[in-house]
């Protein structure tokens, strides 16, 4: 098909340059500077779209944001993209484009619901029905359901990224209008840096559609000038094809900027779209006004368009979207379309203007071209299938709440309708500022600013093109000064600009019919969610009288157009059927997004492998190699099991966990957290935090401890030791570390400041590797020389500071296993090499790698806590069997000291740490298993704990685990069951949590 | 997101190098032995939770990891103030106890 | 109260929907009232309709500052499960659960409440054990639920990521068929009419100025209307409870936070069940309409704004992302907050006070929706009988004296 709408004009495109695209599998061609509503418009296609519930035949009636009807599906498989809308989409080689209602096509519409079907699906119908019988809902909803959503989500992941600039400026100006590019000029001028931001491809806003003149030349030629001029101060960010979307609090606002959107479906190198995260000192807002549609009997049919898209069509794209017009408006500013479709040459069967008698000196004009203006009188209803085929008019009395006379048709394909202007006031609604009701202007104009802004132009409810211009120019001159640039003048003249004079515009937010609202052909307010007018007084006729329930129970304004068109219109007639002004009715508040904004682009890059930071131990490539297994703990990736080939997991954790109590194991503990405390009172400090006394404790010695919240909970615990005089090292579980720094900060900076103390994180600083088992002195014997590891001389928990491997290294004596263990920290940057000496050093003893997962098993053998998998945060140290740690004496009351006095503290059947042996002990009880005392109970059973931790021990040659059960502690000898998911109930015995080694012997090995 | 002004820092920084501590000015008591359980629990749990103006506490933990304290409006968002740990704030809700 | 049903909709349609009637009226509210309901939330009108249904109690004021349903009943992501861990939060979500099943019906009004099951996801050893904990509970519980493999994940939601190499891969989920969603809006509308039938007032557009006490007892509520008397009050006012305790010379161990939630353009069906993921902080639906509906963690700091801060909308949509990589091409079409009052144990309180007749149920930080038939069912019994209904015992706001919390999100810590 040719572009049979294409006009010889110039305007914004190239028609020297062609570009092909499809349409639903159709090939059509159009020009570069088209957007793909300008370029189907151009091809003669007007019905683009069904209606998300009745499915009626939808038009593109819009030319920007507004757009309700015209929301396409771009490009195909993996970069596809639902939603978008034909008016924003720029034209590019090979797009591909497609309506997303319309079963089996948008032209044959199998699911179209008319006439009385569509009149069974009033706002709220499905409150009403779908409820017996109540099993039938689901397969009621699988239909409904079926009918849900407009564009397809993609199925494969998104080939492009995107990334995130963080801005500071002292102005954004949002909107490259003629109110915001004076604006920015002025602030650029003073010294400010400025940004300016407009969501089209290119600046001047309406001026890119006018036929005004400027200083005696083409608007769009004074608009090049001036964004000629912005681009030569290095001061200016200018930012096309950027939406401000959202204006957040302390002036921070998110900027999405389509980078390659205009170029193809998917970026070729690069990011497809960025987000600029801006925090501006000051911002203007002049992001223009939306044309308001004209509520009329079927004032959907395709063919039906806003007055303002029809001459941006005609100007901008030099496209005429029909062969003859009906123009509808209810204000001088509309008549300027009929002046531009008069130069297209087509036919402008008459102006219809709902004012009793206009006058003003464009009314003249239009007159003097001979065009028929008809005065008071309305569209009552537009008539036709998938085209507007006759427009019905009738006479109305003067405030245009009634039809005087009678009706006759005009024979029409196009409707151009103007209802007045509705500042777009979005993003001074996001700061919370309340929209006021301006009867002037017949439009909700920006509340009273909250954030450092001013709105100037159209969005501020000024609409001459000469008081935007000046609005602009001493809003840019006055921001510039608020943040200490220039004197506030106005530095630039004002230019000369044409415009007509402009009488008033009438306020008709519901043009009546001859039958009533409820009965008319419907009336639609937001087209993109089929919200009637009748449907609106119906609402109020079932009692709902707030604007937020009318939205509610309609779906007014919910769509991707967030009702830019319709909002205002709706409103009225609500305020109209409730009997009260506008102002008393008010308006919903908008929310961010002011236009769609892509999921990816908000999460930026922080996506796949950059979600989260991993951490890694200096030794992690070694465990690579090594063919282990990786558990995420915290951020950090630690070595869970070494498997070797051929082995399972239960093969690789049990020769691990024999190698340990054999010979020898080696554990990288690199990433349990360390905390440098140096400053006098550090014992004190020290002591108040744990619940044991770290006052005598001398240098050379640890001691293990626990750290409560205030409630008195476990919260971490570690071994601390006492490098010198005034000096300790805190170890801290790897998952708590930047936790607990923040709580031992905050207790010294806010409570007791007069102590002085000081922490320095050291976890990377350090690699820790834990040798463990009978012979693991001998193996560092080979390697350090300097320590006399003799078992009086270096005992149990004590440390020293020695060599190892030629490394100066502090080798801590404590043990996590119940072995003979060393903990050998050095520099980080000796990590590897150290490990690889011991690994050397411990050859003859067969030295073996273990993971997590061994660790977990061998200190379960001997009842070590995990804090965070054997407690829930809803433990004591009592619960944990664990009252030795408690000092009793301290005279400080230490941190969740008194509330393990409370009486829910104190009773006897708090859930206790003890051991489950399985009656069979092949059986391992599944972590998490509920606990209950007699199996037989029906359900609800009552549950007396639940079992933490659970293995399979190759040492011991049964199954083992920890559980938590009221009152265990004196339950020793009892049987429990733990019923499973599986059917089957597993018995076992209560007993000590230390299966292993009870007497702790095995440090003293030889 | 928040602009805070650090008092340690003396610097405006976004919220995402914050973190907030809670309520502000709750004084741990000297003797916790010494409190009724009902006492105890109320310096625990119970905050003033104002709406409109809050003194809180925040913690600059990935700046200089300083706790400092911040009188905001809980209703506008607004930063009236920051000043430093064992410092009084100069904004006070109307009727509040100095 | 006339019934609603397909034919009375044909009916209806013959006379162009001219004759429906008022869900509910408008009264100007008495002199005195048995019960007054302070707040027009899904829980406070669920309150008042329990109290005129099970208690006979019909001479109540529901008073409302705003519009029925327009606090957090609008603003959340209408997520319905009863799979909690402990057994007192179990069993309250659990009566809510059953009670949302049959709630259309009991209501005559469909509140859409869609079993479509919930998933929580697990990412490492110890969400897994956390899981496998929380569903044996729930089994021994009566409640339904099962620990799904990635594989079983990714057949209930197919375009979900199971893939090992992502950045905290899928380890498995809990799965709740019973749970679901439901119409958020509907469930005020339908409780407000079915409360309004049993001559129950709605007094919208009212707010609650004081609250009048005698001799240690409450007598009745100043409002903007002026005092209204009442035997007994029952606080229902969720992120503004601290600032209506206050009214009463009381403070509450909740702190009121901006909870944000955000919406996709509609697209079509490609999401059938709720995913949840604690680790990567966010949760997703899709809705009958074909949005995707997608929730936030709370935000840091108090604030009652009924807004948020932007990075934890990117943080969330960095989690839907890292979960569903071919959502990054959705578009956010709009985001909002609420105020959550949350506790410290993260469970509500429903309680009486030292005030006598005073009752407040509040707390519910993240979880009010899926509890409000519950909710309202046991603090309805509480006020009626001026005694703790069994389930809604162990949720008395004497636990943060006594230290016996309920700890919600105890059970998340993070393992050595």
């Amino acid at each position: 098909m040719s572009q049979i709408n294409r006009l010889n004009s110039k305007g914004r495109i190239d028609c020297d340059s062609p570009i092909n695209f499809t349409y639903n599998g159709r090939q059509m061609q159009g020009v570069a500077g088209d957007t793909l509503a300008s370029a189907l418009l151009a091809n003669g296609v007007n019905l683009v779209g069904r209606s998300f519930k009745y499915s009626r035949p939808r038009g593109i009636v819009g030319h920007g944001a507004e757009e309700p009807n015209a929301i396409m599906q771009i490009g195909s498989g993996a970069a596809t993209v639902p939603n978008l809308k034909a008016t924003q989409v720029e034209l590019y080689e090979g797009l591909e484009s497609a309506s997303v209602n319309g079963w089996p096509s948008v032209n044959f519409d199998l699911m179209s619901i008319t006439g009385w079907f569509g009149r069974m699906m009033p706002p709220g119908f499905y409150y009403k029905t779908f409820m017996y019988p109540a099993k039938l809902w689901m397969t009621y909803e699988h239909f409904i359901r079926k009918a849900a959503g407009l564009g397809s989500a993609p199925v494969q992941d998104d080939p492009d990224h995107y990334d995130k600039l963080n801005q500071h400026c002292d102005l954004l100006v949002v909107g490259a209008g003629p109110a915001g590019l004076v604006a920015a000029r002025e602030a650029a001028r003073a010294g400010a840096r400025v940004i300016i931001a407009d969501e089209q491809n290119e600046f001047g806003g309406s001026l890119l559609a006018s036929t005004n003149s400027i200083d005696g030349q083409p608007a769009t030629s004074w608009v090049d000038e001036l964004v000629a001029e912005l681009n030569g101060f290095s001061n200016v960010q200018t930012l096309p094809r950027s939406t401000v979307f959202g204006y957040y609090d302390h002036n921070f606002l998110g900027i999405l900027q389509r980078r390659t959107d205009h170029l193809g479906i998917s970026a070729a190198s690069g990011s497809r779209q960025r987000l600029h995260r801006v925090r501006a000192k000051r911002v203007i807002l002049a992001t223009g006004a939306f044309e308001r549609p004209l509520v009329f009997a079927h004032n959907d049919i395709p063919g039906v368009m806003q007055a303002s898209s029809v001459s941006t069509y005609i100007n901008r794209y030099a496209v005429a979207p029909g062969q003859r017009m009906v123009l509808f408006t209810t204000n001088d500013n509309a008549y300027q379309t009929a002046i531009d479709w008069h130069r297209t040459g087509r036919a402008l069967v008459a102006v219809v203007d709902s004012r009793p008698a206009p006058n003003g000196q464009i009314v003249q004009e239009v007159k003097d071209l001979g065009i028929l203006v008809i005065a008071g009188s309305a569209v009552i209803e537009a008539q036709g299938g998938k085209r507007v085929k006759r427009a019905l008019i009738a006479p109305l009395n003067a405030d245009g709440t009634e039809i005087t006379g009678a009706v006759q048709k005009l024979v029409c394909d196009l409707i151009a309708c103007s209802g007045g202007w509705s500042p777009a006031i979005h993003l001074s609604s996001h700061t919370g500022a309340k929209p006021v009701w301006d009867q002037a202007i017949i439009g909700f104009k920006p509340g009273k600013s909250v954030q450092q802004e001013r709105s100037v132009g159209a969005c501020g409810g000024t609409y001459s093109l000469a008081d935007c211009i000046a609005e602009g120019a001493s809003a840019g001159a006055e921001a510039a000064k608020l943040v200490g640039c220039g004197d506030g003048a106005v530095h630039f003249p004002m230019p000369q600009v044409e415009e007509y004079s402009e009488q008033p515009p009438q306020a008709l937010f519901l043009v009546p019919h001859t039958k009533a609202t409820s009965r008319a052909p419907s009336q639609f307010v937001d087209m993109q969610l089929d919200v009637s007018a009748s449907g609106i007084e119906l609402a109020v006729r079932e009692g709902f009288k707030s604007v937020e329930h009318i939205k509610r129970y309609t779906a007014m304004g919910f769509g991707t157009d967030q009702g830019k068109l319709g909002n205002i219109n709706g409103m009225a007639i609500l305020a109209n059927a409730l009997g009260q002004s506008i102002e008393q009715t008010g308006t919903t508040i908008f929310r961010p997004s002011y236009s769609p904004t892509t999921f990816g682009a908000i999460a930026g890059a922080d996506v796949a492998g950059l979600f989260d930071p991993e951490r890694y131990t200096a030794v992690h490539r070694w465990h690579q190699q090594q063919g282990a297994e990786f558990e995420d703990v915290g951020q950090w990736k630690r070595p869970w099991y070494f498997p070797q080939s051929g082995e399972s997991m239960q093969d690789a954790v049990n020769r691990e966990c024999l190698a340990v109590r054999n010979s020898v194991g080696i554990l990288d503990a690199s990433t349990l957290g360390k905390i440098d405390i140096q400053g006098p009172d550090a014992a004190e400090f020290i002591t108040r935090i744990y619940t044991n006394s770290y006052l005598k404790l001398a240098p050379g010695k640890c001691r293990y401890g626990v750290m409560l919240k205030e409630d008195g909970m476990i919260f971490d615990d570690g071994v601390c030791a006492c490098l010198g005089d005034n000096h300790y090292l805190m170890f801290t579980t790897t998952g708590g570390a930047a936790g607990v720094l923040a709580w031992l900060e905050l207790w010294q900076q806010t409570e007791w400041p007069d102590l002085r103390v000081y922490f320095t994180s050291v976890t990377d600083h350090w690699t820790t590797a834990t040798i463990t088992g009978p012979n693991a002195r001998k193996v560092l014997a080979q390697v350090c020389d300097d320590i006399d590891l003799d078992q009086d001389a270096f005992q149990f928990m004590d440390w020293r500071d020695g060599t190892v491997a030629g490394v100066q290294a502090r080798v801590f004596r404590i043990s996590f296993t119940g072995e003979l263990s060393y903990e050998i920290n050095v520099p980080a940057q000796y990590g590897r090499y150290l490990w690889e000496a011991l690994i050397a050093a411990g050859e003859e003893f067969d030295i073996t790698p273990y993971g997590t997962e061994t660790m977990h098993v061998l200190r379960a053998e001997k009842g070590f806590i995990i804090v965070g998998q054997d407690t829930d945060g809803s433990m004591t140290p009592a619960d944990m069997n664990m009252d030795w740690v408690v000092g009793k004496n301290k005279s400080f009351s230490f941190i969740g000291k008194r509330s393990l006095q409370r009486s829910d503290s104190v009773r006897a059947d708090r859930k206790q740490l003890v051991g489950l042996k399985t009656l069979d002990g092949t059986q391992v009880l599944p972590e998490g298993a509920q606990v209950v005392f007699d199996p037989q109970q029906a359900i609800p059973m009552s549950m007396q704990g639940h079992v933490t931790s659970s293995y399979y021990s190759a040492n011991m040659g049964h199954s083992i685990a920890l559980a938590v059960v009221k009152g265990g502690h004196s339950r020793l000898g009892q049987t429990v069951h733990c019923p499973l998911a599986d059917g089957r109930t597993i018995a076992a015995e209560i007993v000590s949590s230390v299966f292993y080694d009870p007497k702790g012997e095995r440090q003293n090995v030889q | 997101m928040l602009l805070i002004h650090c008092p340690h820092c003396r610097e405006d920084r976004e919220e995402e190098e914050y973190s907030y501590s809670g309520e502000a000015h709750i004084v741990r008591p000297l003797e916790p032995e010494a409190l009724s359980d009902e006492d105890w629990g109320d310096y625990l749990f119970f905050r003033k939770n104002p709406r409109g103006i809050h003194h809180e506490m925040w913690y600059h933990a990935v700046g200089c990891r300083r706790y400092f304290y911040a009188t905001r409006n809980t209703l506008s968002y607004e930063i009236l103030e920051t000043y430093k740990v064992g410092e009084q704030p100069q904004v006070r809700a109307q009727g509040a106890v100095q | 109260m006339k019934k609603y049903s397909g034919f009375s909709l044909f009916k209806n349609a013959l006379s162009y929907h001219e004759n429906w009637q008022n869900l509910w009226r408008s009264p100007k509210p008495k002199d005195d009232y048995d019960v007054i309901v302070v707040g027009g939330g899904g829980h406070g009108l669920a309150t008042a309709y329990y109290l005129a249904k099970v208690h006979g109690i019909t001479n109540v004021a529901v008073i409302e500052k705003g519009y029925l349903g327009g606090g957090n009943t609008a603003r959340n992501t209408t997520i319905i499960r009863s799979n909690y861990l402990w057994d007192e939060a179990a069993q309250l979500y659990e009566l809510s659960l059953k009670l949302w099943e049959g709630l259309s019906q009991e209501l005559n009004y469909n509140v859409m409440f869609s079993q479509r099951g919930v998933l929580n996801l697990g990412h490492n050893l110890q969400d897994m054990r956390d899981i496998e904990r929380r569903v044996n509970a729930n089994r021994l519980n009566g409640i339904d639920g099962q620990v799904v493999t990635p594989e079983r994940i990714k057949e209930i939601a197919p375009l979900i990521n199971i893939s090992k190499d992502c950045r905290y891969p899928i380890l498995g989920a809990s799965w709740q068929p019973r749970g679901g969603t439901a119409r958020h809006d509907a469930v005020a509308w339908g409780y407000a009419r079915g409360a309004d039938a049993l001559g129950v007032d709605l007094i919208q557009e009212t707010e609650v100025t004081g609250i009048r006490r005698k001799n240690g007892a409450v007598v009745g509520v100043e409002t903007t209307q002026g005092f209204i008397g009442a035997r007994k009050v029952a606080c229902v006012t969720a992120g503004n409870s601290g600032v209506v305790a206050a009214m009463a010379g009381l403070r509450l161990p909740v702190e009121s936070r901006p909870l944000q939630a955000l919406v996709s353009e509609p697209v079509k069906p490609c999401l059938d069940t709720v995913v949840m993921s604690n680790a990567v902080h966010g949760y997703i639906s899709q809705s009958d309409k074909g949005d995707l509906v997608i929730g936030a963690g709370v935000d840091g700091y108090n604030g009652y704004g009924q807004r948020g801060s932007f990075h934890v909308i990117e943080h969330t949509l960095q989690a839907i992302c890292e979960l569903f990589p071919a959502f990054s091409r959705v578009r956010m079409n709009r985001q909002w907050g609420g105020v959550v009052d949350t506790c410290p144990d993260a469970c509500p309180i429903i309680s009486k006070t030292s005030v006598d007749g005073l009752y407040f149920n509040c707390g519910w930080g993240t979880g009010g929706f899926k509890a409000t038939p519950g909710s309202g069912y046991v603090f309805a019994d509480t006020v009626a009988n001026d005694h703790p209904h069994p389930l809604a015992a162990a949720f008395n706001v004497d636990r943060f004296n006594t230290g016996a919390l309920i700890d919600e999100h105890g059970a998340a810590g993070v393992a050595h």
